[in-house]
């Protein structure tokens, strides 16, 4: 789910550190269990089923994808090994590179509004009433909803005559009519707009999770020194979040990057290429041109991309946390 | 003093007192517009659905004119064979993964053998690997499995098995069994309990909590998948019933009030499993990521 695959982010910045220090062995046990080889056996047995799995159906891909990025595929005629081409091709290509503004553009803005929507739900909603609780439970709505079903609905909403829905209740305010996703110019902002709504409840939970974690003593303290409710969520609450902040960044971006649901199912990259991502135009490139080489070449530069940004992540809170 | 302190069970210090009506009457107003916002569309999606022939400038939070024909179009469109197909799958999925994650962390977590290391790192690499990169050469993959070379090419299996093993949900139940004391394990060793019968009657009990936690989690991965059923379908019949929105959109021929009817039958099994298992949900975000 970009929600749920969104979910499964939620785990890949953190894990490392549980990765490392399962193995040491105490030297006496391992000797024992050396002898006992069903000792050894046992544990590959329950690890079959996902390792074969993993392997067959990520690992084998990963590998071939990163082969056919390397060739000119012509199916039936038999591939011609090209080099690097595919790269360069992609690279040049002017598709891909206003493809990839609109990703880091949608990804930069989605990141940031969410979480700044998500922060102000979180200092709304903090609390123990039940009826707080309640709300927090409504509004998390969006996270669960498929975002097919999100974009469904919201594509209505955006119906761009003036009696379209949203077009109604923005001229109760005197604005609009506009025409969202059917209009080069707002496009984007459409569909960066759905992204916060959805993802920005996601936020909320995380926030208030870090909220919760504050103590109420340095609140305390801080009023007793006189300072005002902004002041004190700027030095008390702000510097507290960090921590949260950081993870939803990073999960936020990496999402970001290979948005690809939202964008397909609301405007399918249209119009005229204005809401064309990296991932759309991947798939485009596969499905619609019969060019895996190229397509795949363009997946593994998403890849890199990706593991990059993970990577330094990962480094830059390890030097943190070392200091 | 106690009336004070109140005061700073929240971050803005909204207060709890009850003759402050005005701090309460501003966070019941903005309370009932973020429910209005988050909610609101998906309960337009409802009325949607139940309303008769709904233009799309027409649409409100309460039906005009209720009845069920958009769902019976829809049936003619072959909605409920869509979602059959969704049902299958996000079942089948979800079994798998439940008992693939539950086994691998069973070693995992209760083992100590050479390779663990290599096993956890290669586990989290799986989930550094965004499925959208794999997604054009697994469709290959799927159309001529190695070594077999079976092709799952428009079949649910295609769908299902590369779904049944997820890094998170082995991560969430590794970190859960690790807190199992190990008292409990030798203690049936001593009573002469093979392994299946340890990891069957003595840790998969106590997961409980953990299983609510990757079943909700799994459900929600499952259910949202897009590209992966769109790749391995080989004809539109083989669609899940979110892809299948698009395509009945697309369809000149049916109304917004049948795409609505679909849109609500994709919408009410994640509302379901959120809503039963809510708690799960939440502590599953918050540790999952707070844990980093």
């Amino acid at each position: 789910m970009t929600a749920v695959q969104s979910h499964s982010d939620t785990q890949d910045v953190g894990s490392t550190a549980s990765g490392g220090g399962a193995v040491e062995t105490h030297p006496v046990r391992r000797r024992r269990r050396r002898r006992l080889t069903g000792a050894t056996f046992t544990p590959w047995l329950f690890l079959f089923p996902a390792a074969l799995i993993f392997l067959v159906f990520k690992f084998i891909p990963m590998a071939e994808g990163i082969r056919l990025s390397l060739f000119e595929v012509r199916p039936f005629l038999g591939d011609i090994f090209v080099g690097f081409k595919n790269y360069a091709t992609i690279l040049q290509d002017e598709k891909f590179l206003t493809a990839s503004w609109h990703t880091l553009v949608l990804a930069g803005g989605q990141t940031l509004g969410a979480m700044l929507i998500g922060f102000f739900l979180a200092l709304l909603l903090e609390g123990h009433a039940k009826s707080l609780w309640f709300v927090r439970s409504a509004v998390f709505l969006p996270v669960v909803a498929a975002t097919a079903v999100i974009g469904e609905i919201w594509r209505l909403f955006f119906y761009p005559a003036p009696e379209g829905f949203l077009n109604e209740v923005i001229s109760w305010v005197g604005l609009g009519p506009w025409e969202y996703i059917h209009n080069t110019d707002t496009s984007l902002v459409s569909v960066m707009f759905v992204g916060i709504w959805k993802h920005a409840p996601y936020d909320m939970v995380l926030i208030l999770a870090g909220l919760a974690g504050i103590d109420r003593q340095q609140y305390e303290a801080a009023a007793i020194d006189g300072a005002s409710t902004p002041q004190r969520i700027w030095n008390v609450t702000l510097p507290a979040l960090r921590p949260v902040i950081t993870i939803l960044l990073t999960l936020a971006a990496i999402r970001g990057l290979r948005v690809f649901t939202e964008v397909y199912v609301l405007t399918g990259g249209g119009p005229a290429g204005s809401t064309d991502v990296w991932m759309t135009r991947v798939y485009t490139t596969a499905f619609e041109q019969s060019e895996a080489g190229l397509a795949s070449a363009g997946s593994v530069l998403l890849f890199l991309v990706t593991l990059v940004l993970t990577v330094s992540v990962q480094w830059y809170r390890r030097r943190k946390e070392a200091r | 003093m106690s009336v004070n302190s109140s005061r700073f069970d929240s971050a803005l210090g909204w207060s709890t007192r009850k003759d402050a009506w005005l701090s309460k009457g501003i966070r019941v107003l903005l309370s009932a517009l973020a429910v209005i916002l988050f909610c609101g569309p998906l309960l337009v999606i409802f009325s949607g659905a139940f309303d008769h022939n709904p233009d799309p400038t027409q649409l409100s939070v309460f039906p005009d004119n209720p009845s069920l024909i958009n769902f019976q179009v829809a049936a003619e469109n072959k909605i409920w064979h869509y979602l059959m197909n969704s049902l299958i799958i996000a079942g089948g999925a979800l079994l798998l993964q439940l008992a693939v994650s539950v086994f691998a962390a069973y070693a995992l977590a209760r083992k100590k053998f050479r390779g663990q290391a290599i096993a956890l790192l290669v586990i989290l690499a799986t989930m550094m690997l965004p499925e959208e990169v794999i997604a054009i050469p697994l469709s290959l993959v799927i159309g001529d499995l190695p070594l077999v070379h079976v092709s799952l090419k428009g079949t649910l299996l295609g769908v299902i098995l590369p779904l049944g093993a997820w890094g998170f949900s082995i991560f969430v139940m590794t970190e859960f069994m690790k807190e199992i004391p190990a008292e409990l394990e030798e203690a049936a060793k001593v009573d002469g309990a093979g392994e299946l019968r340890l990891f069957a009657q003595i840790i998969l009990p106590l997961c409980k909590p953990a299983l609510g936690v990757i079943a909700v989690f799994g459900f929600n991965m499952i259910w949202e998948q897009y590209l992966l059923p769109l790749i391995v379908a080989a004809d539109p019949s083989d669609y899940t019933l979110t892809v299948a929105l698009l395509a009945l959109r697309s369809d000149d021929m049916v109304g917004t009030g049948i795409v609505l009817a679909g849109a609500l039958l994709a919408l009410v099994p994640s509302l379901v499993v959120y809503l039963s298992l809510q708690k799960s949900f939440l502590r599953g975000i918050t540790t999952g990521a707070i844990k980093g």
